[in-house]
C-alpha cells in the first residue's frame, strides 16, 4: 500500500536526515525540510480529511497557506495539542503526531459521509431555513450541528509555551521574499533605508527559486541560479533584516502591521524547551512594499474535489522543491500556460504525464511545443466533465467545449490517472493590500483584481500587482521602486530576460457539463463545501450583494477565507446575474491573513501578568493579617479579615459591630486624590460640583456630588480646602481616572481662562481611617501634639500635623456615620503609621475592617456608593439628595439637565430604603421589585442595589431604586424570587442615627 | 492604528490617545436660558460625518493635553491637528 514517491533529492530537503512521524496512528518517514504534506505525499497519502458539510474525502490541494482541506490536529501531549494546522505549512520534526479532523470514527470510514448522499437535502441556506423554527428547538439543533460539523479540538489545559510581543520600527518593510520582494529589499537597503524583509515560508526565493529550466533566463542563466546569487548577496547587507517563517497577519492603517514569527515549531521537541515559540511583531514602517505574490486558481467542474486533485503549481512545487511525485499517472487540466511548466518539470524528473486537457483551442508557445515533443497528448479545446474514484481520483471524463465555451459537444472520453493538476490562471494575493484600506480595480484582460489606490505610503509589486511573468516583473518592479523610494537607479536596468511563458488564457468561471448544474457538485469553496449550484440557488432566491451570497452559501467563510475560490464565486454571480465584475467588487478580507494562535495574541500577558495589580502601601500588613481581598478596578482591597475560621458574614458582623461600639480601622488609600491649585480653584469647584464652594473656609471639608452634563451622578467624594488657593479632592476608587480626565477636559477646552492646576496624588498619599467612639483617643495617642477637641477640630474639618518628624494631614470626616479621623501620610510611612494606630488602639480592641464592612456601615447611614446605588440614570433628585443641589448657583455641570422634561418626571426610579417583613431575611442585590404579582406582564418597578444584615440594628436593611419611590413611604412591595416572594416596606434610606449624633459623640 | 502627531509631543501611537467626539461644540454660556430642545441640541446631537470631520482627541497617556484633529472618516486620513482655541487649518 505505501510507496515511496520520492523522485530525486532537492535543495530544500536533506535526505541524509530522516525523520519519523505519526499520522492517524501510523508511523511514516520523511526528511528534514519536508512539510507534513510533502512527507505524506511521498508516502503516497492523499486522503487527509473530510469536508465540512458533506464529509467528502479530501486530499492535499495546495503547497501553501491557501490550503483549504489538509487541516490537521497536532498532538504534543495534552497541553500542546493544536487544531486546524495546515499540513502544507507545518514542517515535520522528530516525534510529530498528527491526525485528521472532522471525521468519525476514522478518515477512511466516516459516518458523516452519509451527508454526501443526503446532499440534495442540504442546499445553501439549509441551516437557516430548517433550524430557525421553532425557535425554542434551536438549542437541540445546535448540539447536533456542532457535533457533526467539527473543526479541531482546542486544548483544555493551559498552554505551557512562551510567547512574546515585539515592536519594530523600520524605514521599509517588504512583505514576501519571492523574486519581487528580494529585488525590492536589496534596492531599499542598498539605498540606505533600514529594511525588514518578512517571508512566511522557511526559505527565500518564492517560486522562482525552483524555476531552473532553459525556458526562463536572466542574464543568460536560468532564473533559479540567478536568484540564488542575489540571495547570497542580500544576506550580507547590513541594514537589511530578514525574517523567515514570519507571516503578516494584519495590515492596518498608517502602515501598522502585525506579523507572527514562528521560532520553534519546526524544531525537534527537545530543542524547544525554554525558547519563545512565537512572537507577535508590531511593525510600524515608514514605507511598505507588498510583494505577496499570487495564488493559482482552481477550475470549477463536477467532482473537482477528490483526493489526488491538486493545483498544478502545487504538483510542480512538490516535485521541484521536495522531490516528491504526487502521482505516477498525472493529468493536467488548464486554461493557460502554467500547467505546461508543471509538465516540463515532471518530465525532467521522469514522472509520467498522461495527458494535458486545455480549455484553449488555438495555442502555440515554446512551452507547449516542448511538451508535445515529449509525446504528451494535449486535448485542445476540451474540458473535464466528471471525475471518478472515492478516496483517490482514478479517472476523468472529458468532452469538447463549444466555440463560445458555454456548453460541451461531441462524445465523452475517459482517461485514467492517479493525480490531476488543475490551473485556472492566477489571482493576485491582494488580501493585505485591501486590509490596509486599498481599493482594487478589475483588469478585464485576464480577469483579475489588482491594486488601484493606496491609502498609505505603500506599493504592491510583482504578481500581487498583476505582473506575472519574469519580464513583466523585472521591467516594472524596478520602475515602481525608483519612484517609490525616490532613487535614480537600480541594479536591474540593463538586464536580459528570457521567458517562454505565453499569457493567453481562456477564462471560464464555471465549466460547462453534460449534466445540468443542479446535478453537479462543482466545488467553489472546498473548505466550506459551497458549490456552484449553491451560488446559483442563492441568486435565484434573490440575493445579489456578494456579501449576502457569501453569508448565505458560506463561500469564503472558512479558516482559509476562500483564498482559492472567491474569484470563481464572483465570476459565477457576474455571469448568472449579468453584472460586471468591476461593479460587484470583492468581499472584505479581514485580518488575520492566516489564523493566529491565542498564545501569540496575548504574548506575555498571561496569568499574573494578565492585568496590572495595584497594591496599597499597607497591603503586606493585610496579607500578614489574613485578609481576604477584593478587586476594585486594578486595586487589591482588603475585603474582610476572617478570624478563627469565620466566614464572610461572621467576620463582617464582628467588624461592623466593633467599629460602632469602640474602634475600627480601614485602609482607604485607594480613594482617588486630586491636588487642585490656582487662584480660580474655588470657582472651578463651584462649576464641577452641584453645591456651593466659594464660602468654604480654609481647614474645612465638604462632601460633593459630580454630575455629567446630562444631570446624572457619576462620582462623589469629600474635598478639603488646604489653603486659600489649594484643595485636595477625593474621588471613588474606581472613578479616579475618569474624574481627573473630565476635570482636565473642562479646564482645557471650556474654561481655559481659569487659573487651575490638577495633579493626581492617589499613589503619593496613603489614607488610614480610624472610626468609632474611641477613635479620638487613639488618634490622640498616635499624634499627641494635635488638639482634637470638638470645638477646635469639629466634624468636617482638617489640620496639618506631624507624626514624629513626618508631616501628615488629618481630616475629621466620616463615611460610616461614626466619629472618624483620616490620616493622610506619605505612602512610604503608611505601614508604620498603621501599625502605630493598631498599637495605640489595642486597649480599645481596635478592629481592622475591609470593604464589605465599610459598605455595610455606610448603608446603615444611607450613604450611596456611586456605581452601586447609581448607574448613570440617577440624578441627585432621584437619590433624594436635593439638599446638595445649589439653587443659588448660576450654573454647574449638569444643572440645566435637572429640569428637562424627562428628569422631572415623578415616576422616575428613585432611591429608597427597603425593610423586609422578616428581619432575618436578606435580599439579593439586583433582585427585581414589583407591586402587583397578578398583573400581566408583571410591572418591574425597580431593583435592589445594596443589601445587608445590620448587626447594629439587628435586622436586614436594603437600598433600592423604585419607580416613584419617593412617594411610596410605608408602602408594601414584593421581591419575587425563584421559589418565594419576599415582602418589604419602603422606608427612608437612612436607617441609623438620622440626627447624626454619633458623629460628635 | 493611527500615528497621531500630538501638537505638544510629536508623533505617537494611537494607543496613547483617547478620542473625545466632535469638536467645536461650545458649551452654552447661559444654559438656564435655553429651552429643552436647545439644550438637547447641545447635549445629544452630533454630526457623525462620512468624510471630513473635526474631532477632539486627548493625549491621555502622554502630556494629557486635549487638541483638535481634522480627519477624513471615510479613509482615516488625518488632515491636520491643532491646539484648542486655534482655528482649524483646513476647511
Ligand atoms: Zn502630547
Amino acid at each position: 500500500m505505501t510507496k515511496n514517491l520520492r523522485v530525486k533529492s532537492s535543495k530544500l530537503v536533506d535526505e541524509t536526515y530522516r525523520i519519523s512521524f505519526k499520522f492517524n496512528g501510523t508511523t511514516y518517514y520523511g526528511f528534514k525540510g519536508d512539510t507534513l504534506a510533502s512527507a505524506l505525499l511521498a508516502n503516497n497519502i492523499h486522503l487527509v480529511g473530510r469536508s465540512f458539510k458533506y464529509h467528502r474525502p479530501r486530499g492535499i490541494m495546495t503547497a501553501g497557506s491557501e490550503e483549504p482541506n489538509a487541516i490537521v490536529q497536532l498532538h504534543n501531549g495534552t497541553s500542546r495539542t493544536e487544531p486546524n494546522v495546515r499540513a502544507t505549512e507545518i514542517e515535520i520534526y522528530e516525534g510529530l503526531v498528527a491526525s485528521s479532523q472532522n471525521c468519525w470514527p476514522s478518515v477512511k470510514f466516516d459516518i458523516g459521509g452519509i451527508n454526501n448522499f443526503l446532499s440534495p437535502l442540504l442546499p445553501a441556506g439549509f441551516y437557516y431555513k430548517t433550524f430557525m423554527w421553532p425557535a425554542s428547538f434551536w438549542e437541540k439543533y445546535e448540539y447536533f450541528i456542532r457535533k457533526s460539523a467539527g473543526l479541531g479540538k482546542s486544548p483544555d489545559v493551559p498552554d505551557p509555551d512562551i510567547y512574546e510581543h515585539k515592536y519594530i520600527h523600520c524605514d521599509v518593510l517588504v512583505i514576501g521574499a519571492g523574486i519581487s520582494g528580494l529585488i525590492a529589499a536589496k534596492t531599499a537597503a542598498k539605498n540606505g533605508f533600514k529594511t525588514l524583509l518578512v517571508e512566511e515560508k522557511s526559505y527565500l526565493g518564492g517560486s522562482t527559486i525552483y524555476q531552473d529550466s532553459e525556458f526562463f533566463k536572466i542574464n543568460n542563466q536560468n532564473s533559479a541560479s540567478w536568484l540564488e546569487k542575489e540571495i547570497n548577496e542580500i544576506k550580507k547587507i547590513e541594514n537589511l533584516e530578514i525574517k523567515t517563517r514570519t507571516s503578516v497577519a494584519a495590515f492596518h492603517g498608517y502602515n501598522f502591521l502585525l506579523a507572527r514569527e514562528n521560532l520553534t515549531d519546526h524544531l525537534p521537541l527537545e530543542q524547544r524547551e525554554n525558547k519563545t515559540r512565537q512572537r507577535l511583531l508590531k511593525i510600524r514602517a515608514k514605507k511598505v512594499i507588498t510583494a505577496t505574490g499570487s495564488i493559482e486558481r482552481p477550475l470549477i467542474f463536477d467532482n473537482n474535489d477528490r483526493p489526488g486533485i491538486l493545483l498544478s503549481s502545487a504538483i510542480k512545487k512538490y516535485a521541484d522543491l521536495f522531490g516528491v511525485a504526487c502521482g505516477e499517472k498525472n493529468i493536467l487540466f488548464t486554461n493557460n500556460d502554467s500547467a505546461y511548466e508543471t509538465a516540463i518539470s515532471l518530465i525532467q524528473k521522469g514522472i509520467k504525464v498522461q495527458a494535458i486537457i486545455d480549455n484553449r483551442e488555438e495555442i502555440d508557445s515554446k512551452l507547449i511545443k516542448e511538451t508535445e515533443k515529449n509525446n504528451i497528448k494535449i486535448y485542445k479545446g476540451y474540458t473535464i466533465v466528471d471525475t471518478f474514484g472515492y478516496k483517490r481520483i482514478n479517472s476523468v471524463s472529458i468532452m469538447k467545449l463549444s466555440k463560445d465555451g458555454q456548453k460541451v459537444v461531441g462524445s465523452k472520453e475517459n482517461i485514467s490517472c492517479d493525480s490531476l493538476g488543475i490551473s485556472g490562471g492566477w489571482t493576485p494575493a491582494v488580501h493585505l493590500f485591501t486590509q490596509s484600506g486599498g481599493k482594487l480595480k478589475f483588469r478585464d484582460d485576464d480577469q483579475i483584481f489588482i491594486p488601484n489606490t493606496y491609502p498609505s505610503n505603500q506599493i504592491s509589486i510583482g504578481s500581487c500587482n498583476g505582473d506575472f511573468t519574469l519580464d513583466e516583473i523585472l521591467i516594472n518592479a524596478p520602475k515602481l521602486l525608483k519612484q517609490f523610494l525616490n532613487i535614480k537607479k537600480t541594479e536591474y536596468e540593463n538586464i536580459e530576460i528570457y521567458s517562454a511563458f505565453n499569457k493567453s488564457k481562456r477564462n471560464i468561471w464555471l465549466l460547462p457539463s453534460n449534466k445540468i448544474v443542479g446535478k453537479t457538485k462543482s466545488f467553489v469553496d472546498f473548505q466550506n463545501d459551497a458549490t456552484a449550484k449553491d451560488i446559483k440557488l442563492a441568486l435565484r432566491e434573490g440575493f445579489r450583494s456578494i456579501e449576502h451570497v457569501k453569508r448565505y452559501t458560506t463561500t469564503g467563510m472558512g479558516t482559509d477565507q476562500g483564498k482559492l475560490g472567491n474569484m470563481h464565486a464572483l465570476g459565477i454571480i457576474s455571469e448568472t446575474a449579468s453584472s460586471k465584475m468591476s461593479e460587484l467588487g470583492t468581499t472584505t478580507f479581514r485580518p488575520p491573513y492566516t489564523p493566529l494562535t491565542f498564545g501569540t495574541i496575548v504574548g506575555r500577558n498571561v496569568g499574573k501578568y494578565f492585568d496590572i495589580i495595584r497594591k496599597t502601601p499597607i497591603h503586606e500588613w493585610h496579607v500578614e493579617n489574613n485578609a481576604e481581598f477584593e478587586n476594585v478596578g486594578q486595586w487589591k482591597r482588603a475585603w474582610y479579615y476572617p478570624q478563627n475560621g469565620e466566614n464572610m458574614h461572621e467576620a463582617v458582623q464582628r467588624e461592623s459591630k466593633a467599629a460602632r461600639d469602640s474602634a475600627g480601622i480601614l485602609d482607604a488609600s485607594t480613594l482617588g486624590k486630586i491636588d487642585i491649585q490656582g487662584t480660580d480653584a474655588s470657582e472651578f469647584l463651584n462649576r464641577v460640583y452641584t453645591n456651593a464652594w466659594s464660602k468654604l473656609e480654609i481647614g474645612k471639608c465638604r462632601y460633593g456630588l459630580m454630575l455629567n452634563e446630562d444631570g446624572m451622578v457619576y462620582d462623589d467624594g469629600v474635598t478639603t480646602r488646604l489653603d486659600e488657593n489649594h484643595y485636595i479632592m477625593t474621588t471613588t476608587t474606581g472613578g479616579a481616572a475618569t474624574v481627573l480626565g473630565k476635570l482636565e477636559d473642562y479646564l482645557q477646552t471650556e474654561w481655559p481662562e481659569l487659573d487651575v492646576y490638577l495633579t493626581s496624588v492617589t499613589d503619593h498619599y496613603a489614607t488610614i481611617s480610624v472610626c468609632g467612639p474611641n477613635s479620638k483617643k487613639i488618634i490622640q495617642k498616635v499624634i499627641p501634639e494635635i488638639d482634637l477637641s470638638d470645638k477646635d477640630f469639629p466634624h468636617m474639618s482638617f489640620k496639618n500635623s506631624k507624626i514624629g518628624k513626618v508631616k501628615c494631614r488629618v481630616m475629621r470626616i466620616s463615611f460610616t456615620g461614626e466619629q472618624s479621623y483620616e490620616i493622610n501620610i506619605q505612602a512610604n510611612y503608611a505601614k508604620s503609621v498603621w501599625e502605630k494606630c493598631m498599637e495605640a488602639g489595642k486597649e480599645f480592641n481596635i478592629t481592622p475592617y475591609g470593604t464589605e464592612t465599610m459598605h455595610l456601615l455606610r448603608a446603615e447611614k444611607g450613604f450611596i456608593i456611586a456605581g452601586q446605588d447609581t448607574d448613570a440614570t440617577m440624578t441627585p433628585i432621584d437619590l433624594q439628595m436635593d439638599w446638595i443641589v445649589s439653587k443659588k448657583k448660576f450654573d454647574f455641570i449638569g444643572k440645566r439637565s435637572l429640569y428637562r422634561s424627562d428628569t422631572i418626571r415623578e415616576d422616575r426610579k428613585q432611591l429608597v430604603g427597603l425593610i423586609t417583613d422578616n428581619p432575618e431575611e436578606i435580599l439579593e442585590e439586583g433582585a427585581q421589585i414589583v407591586a402587583d404579582m397578578n398583573k400581566t406582564p408583571i410591572e418591574m418597578l425597580g431593583h435592589v442595589t445594596s443589601s445587608y444584615f445590620s448587626p447594629n440594628l439587628k435586622k436586614s436593611i436594603a437600598l433600592g431604586v423604585v419607580k416613584g419611590g419617593k412617594n411610596m413611604m410605608g408602602q408594601k412591595l414584593i421581591i419575587p424570587m425563584e421559589k418565594k416572594q419576599i415582602n418589604v416596606t419602603v422606608t427612608d434610606p437612612v436607617f441609623l442615627d438620622k440626627e447624626n449624633k454619633r458623629l460628635n459623640a | 492604528m493611527f500615528l497621531i502627531n500630538c501638537p505638544f509631543c510629536g508623533e505617537r501611537e494611537q494607543s496613547e490617545f483617547k478620542a473625545g467626539g466632535e469638536a467645536h461644540i461650545v458649551r452654552p454660556k447661559q444654559p438656564t436660558e435655553l429651552s429643552d430642545d436647545q439644550w438637547a441640541e447641545y447635549l445629544f446631537m452630533r454630526k457623525n460625518i462620512k468624510g471630513i470631520q473635526f474631532e477632539r482627541w486627548n493625549h491621555i497617556h502622554g502630556c494629557r493635553k486635549w487638541f483638535n484633529m481634522v480627519r477624513d472618516t471615510s479613509n482615516d486620513e488625518i488632515k491636520a491637528v491643532y491646539k484648542m482655541g486655534e482655528k482649524p487649518p483646513v476647511k
